[in-house]
């Protein structure tokens, strides 16, 4: 694969009702990095997700990813390098089984059944849960729900993994899981986010949102350590960097 | 509320027990499909006054339900439930039809008696296959049926949206059923002063939904097209199902069986 | 609501089936012609989920102390059009009718034709759509959900009682049947019209644009498409029923639909006469003559095997106790064999564990 690189220019976009949610945003992702967006909520990450495998259009700016301008025309080439997991996996599971489920995409680009297969297996097993692959999607547990979001996404070979909120409501088990998978890939990921411990953890770089605008694009821990910066965005420092409520030391870094 | 838990019981209860490996369970969805739709047809083609001609049928349910190891009394539970239409149109036949057409230790019976008792046994026995289908095969292997039947893919792929997501809304539904009546007790059903935003922002909820359902699909190459896997193939078993089940329901049809063994019995008859 | 297996006949079932899989497959068209289908099958497949669980939600009715749920036929075709509406009603009716057997497969062509067609077909393009012609308004929402409603349940449920009495199996007269299902049925059409025009009313003051997102498709509906829908019905009606008639020289009648599927033909003297002089009272097709009917079906309807045996050939105790006989062994039969493969199956089972 060559190297893939997203770039923002002076992007815009205003919801039909008029409310404007993306106010002037660039920036460039290179290959390989992983990059977690913050900000309080209504800040526009999702939009901003949202724009970049073109469910919605910018009403100014444009997305490139390696060169290709995000269009209505260019969509399916984007969408197969673009992989995106919603926020609410149960919006993302609408097979009836979770096999079924990861294999909706390649069926979709026409895939023979034994190539589809073997791309559902091996999304499955990444994930780690190909024993789950006869169930339906109702009786899996939340973190299952999660990995087999992922794996729906994984199983079209994506260049770039775009995840919204993947720790919604996973308990601390599922979220360690989540979190050990998320480490090993090895994809270029865009992680919006309200959990800054994972950004923390599985980050190389911040952006973080306000009211449309990027406010900052640093490391994690220079971001994240920021007080002014936290308060100022609606966020607040990470537990991790917050100095022990017990005895009042500094966390070691 | 009961209702809404009930109902997600019940669902689910059948999709676990359909998902039981039997030799009932393996057979080819298609030809269960098939055998269902037969037997149903035989059933109901009995005329109403066939009482005992009609109990040979019950074989099918028992074999089924036994063979593929599912737990009787909830199905009978459940049909026992959708009884009342049939008893309320039913339980007008002894009033109407007095004629006694059967005499049984010098009592009289009316053709209305046996009619209605022809009608409720048609009930038991036309729901009972009903849920065996499902229990023996499952909702995905159902439309897999279907599409096999040449039903079109639009129509199969939102029967199954549905399917799928009936199991979501009804808990949204129970937990918004649950936080009215948590601060209205002693209400029957929803006041009417809040009919309207209480379904019309679940449904508000849902289009969304569908909206993010469709960005989903279509994010994964979907153009309105909906690609099956590839078709489990009809094997010889599936056949021989399919024809035996027929056979022996064409020959109950056919001959009465019962009144045939009886009249053997009790030396009458002929 | 929901007719029952029990409660028809085969020819009946068959017919409505043949129906509603005309009506389908028109609706299908419809849906792909106007190249929205991509974006329509998630939209149906999760309102149909909605509407299942809406039903669920029990509605106090003010002033009567008694509850009701939506239906949910009208609020589709508002909310989705006639055609996505009908194809997503028929969805809610195979999984009602495979989970809670709420209606059987055979009945499932009457179903969707009762429940779906006429809410979709009738009551939304002639009543609903004519009163929005002039655009959205609380009054002209309550008034039309609450007339579209009222009438497409009357609809169906005479639907109800037709396709009852044609599959003869009710002893009731006609008459008396229409008095009993109509007025239930008002009083449930007013509660669904009720509820359907209070989530309409609502849902058009908050996003409106869900109301009219689909006023370009449903706009395409006009008399001349619904009189074509039903024509296509009739015509698909019309020809299953000639088919069946095609076998009975007597053609088109009532008669048919009683000889087609079910044997009363086969019972004693006494029941023809019971049978006619119900038909007299009730008036309905008069020249109904069972003697008649007996005859032709011993010439013509060699499929339906009925003329082979005689199930109760005549009031004789003899015959009556040799088939209570019969049919007992044969339960007891069916129980053992149940039994028999519970017993092989736990012995396989232990045979496995060890």
């Amino acid at each position: 694969m060559s190297h893939h690189i997203i770039d923002f220019n002076e992007l815009y976009y205003t919801y039909p009702d008029g409310k404007p949610a993306v106010n002037g945003v660039s920036c460039r992702i290179r290959h390989g990095e992983s990059v977690g967006i913050v900000g309080a909520n209504g800040a526009g990450k999702s939009t901003l997700l949202m724009l970049l495998v073109g469910i919605l259009l910018p009403t100014k700016g444009e997305i490139r990813v390696s060169e290709i301008p995000v269009t209505k025309k260019t969509l399916p080439v984007i969408r197969q390098r673009i992989g995106l997991a919603f926020q609410n996996p149960d919006d993302q599971l609408f097979m009836t089984t979770v096999y079924d489920d990861v294999a909706f995409g390649p069926r979709n680009y026409r895939l023979t059944e034994p190539e589809v297969e073997k791309r559902v297996m091996r999304a499955l097993e990444t994930v780690g849960i190909e024993h789950l692959k006869d169930r339906a999607p109702y009786k899996l547990s939340g973190g299952e729900k999660r990995a087999a979001a992922i794996a729906a996404v994984l199983s079209m070979d994506p260049d770039i993994l775009v995840i919204d909120e993947p720790t919604a409501a996973l308990d601390p088990k599922s979220r360690r899981r989540l979190l050990n998978l998320l480490k090993g890939f090895t994809h270029t990921k865009l992680i919006a986010t309200h959990d800054l411990d994972l950004v923390l953890e599985i980050c190389d770089r911040t952006i973080v949102i306000k009211e449309g605008r990027i406010a900052s694009d640093n490391s994690p821990l220079k971001t994240l350590a920021d007080a002014a910066l936290m308060e100022q965005c609606g966020l607040e420092i990470p537990l991790t960097l917050q100095n022990c409520p017990v005895c009042g030391s500094p966390p070691r870094r | 509320m009961s209702n809404i838990t009930d109902s997600i019981y019940k669902m689910r209860f059948l999709d676990e027990t359909a998902d039981k490996r039997t030799p009932v369970h393996d057979l080819h969805p298609l030809s269960k499909l098939l055998v269902t739709i037969a037997y149903v047809t035989v059933v109901v083609s009995y005329g109403k006054y066939d009482v005992s001609k009609l109990l040979p049928l019950v074989f099918y349910p028992v074999v089924i339900l036994f063979s593929a190891e599912i737990p009787l009394l909830p199905l009978l539970k459940r049909t026992l439930a959708v009884m009342p239409l049939v008893i309320g149109i039913g339980v007008f036949n002894p009033v109407f039809d007095r004629e006694t057409i059967a005499v049984i230790f010098g009592l009289p019976i009316s053709g209305g008696w046996i009619s209605f008792i022809s009608l409720l046994l048609k009930c038991v026995l036309t729901v009972l296959s009903a849920l065996l289908l499902v229990a023996t095969t499952g909702m995905e292997r159902i439309s897999f049926a279907l599409r096999m039947l040449f039903v079109p893919r639009i129509f199969v792929m939102q029967l199954m949206l549905t399917y799928r997501f009936i199991s979501v809304l009804l808990e949204e539904a129970a937990n918004i059923w649950n936080s009215y009546t948590l601060r209205a007790p002693r209400q029957k059903g929803i006041s009417h002063q809040v009919w309207g935003p209480l379904l019309g922002q679940m449904l508000m909820r849902t289009y969304d939904r569908a909206q993010r359902v469709y960005q989903a699909m279509v994010l994964r190459g979907f153009n309105g097209e909906y690609n099956t896997g590839s078709a489990k193939q009809l094997l010889l078993k599936d056949f021989l199902y399919l024809a035996s089940w027929v056979a022996f329901f064409a020959a109950a049809r056919h001959y009465n069986i019962p009144l045939f063994i009886g009249s053997i019995l009790t030396g009458v008859g002929k | 609501m929901h007719m029952a297996d029990a409660l028809i006949s085969p020819a009946v079932g068959g017919t409505m089936w043949a129906a509603t899989v005309g009506i389908t497959a028109y609706s299908i068209k419809k849906i792909q012609d106007d190249d929205l289908s991509d974006k329509m099958i998630p939209l149906m497949g999760v309102m149909g989920a909605f509407v299942f669980a809406a039903q669920m939600i029990n509605f106090s009715i003010p002033g009567t102390g008694s509850s009701g749920h939506l239906g949910g036929g009208l609020l589709l075709s508002a909310l989705l059009g006639p055609y996505a509406g009908f194809l997503t009603m028929a969805s809610i009716l195979l999984i009602q009718a495979l989970f809670f057997a709420d209606g059987g497969l055979l009945a499932y062509g009457c179903n969707v034709f009762n429940l779906g067609f006429y809410t979709c077909f009738i009551a939304y393009p002639l009543i609903y759509k004519r009163f929005m012609r002039k655009g959205y308004a609380p009054a002209r929402i309550f008034w039309a959900s609450l007339i579209a409603a009222i009438i497409g349940l009357q609809l169906g449920a005479f639907s109800v009682v037709l396709e009852t009495m044609f599959s003869g199996k009710t002893e009731l007269p006609f008459g008396t049947f229409v008095a009993l299902m109509q007025p239930i049925h008002l009083a449930i059409g007013i509660v669904e019209g009720l509820a359907t025009a209070a989530v309409v009313g609502f849902v058009w003051k908050a996003r409106p644009e869900i109301m009219e997102g689909h006023a370009q498709a449903a706009g395409a509906v006009s008399i001349k498409k619904v009189i074509t829908g039903l024509a296509v019905a009739a015509i698909i009606i019309g020809g299953v029923f000639s088919w069946f008639a095609s076998t009975h020289p007597d053609g088109l009648e009532w008669s048919m639909f009683k000889t087609a599927g079910t044997e009363e033909l086969e019972a004693p003297e006494g029941i023809y006469q019971t049978m006619s002089d119900i038909q007299g009272k009730t008036a309905f097709l008069p020249d109904y003559n069972f003697k008649a009917t007996e005859n032709n079906i011993e010439k013509t309807n060699a499929a339906e095997s009925e003329t082979e045996e005689a199930s109760w050939p005549a009031v004789s105790s003899g015959t009556s106790l040799a088939g209570l006989a019969g049919g007992i062994l044969t339960l007891a039969l069916a129980a053992a064999t149940g039994f028999f493969i519970n017993m092989l199956k736990k012995r396989k089972n232990a045979a496995g564990i060890a």
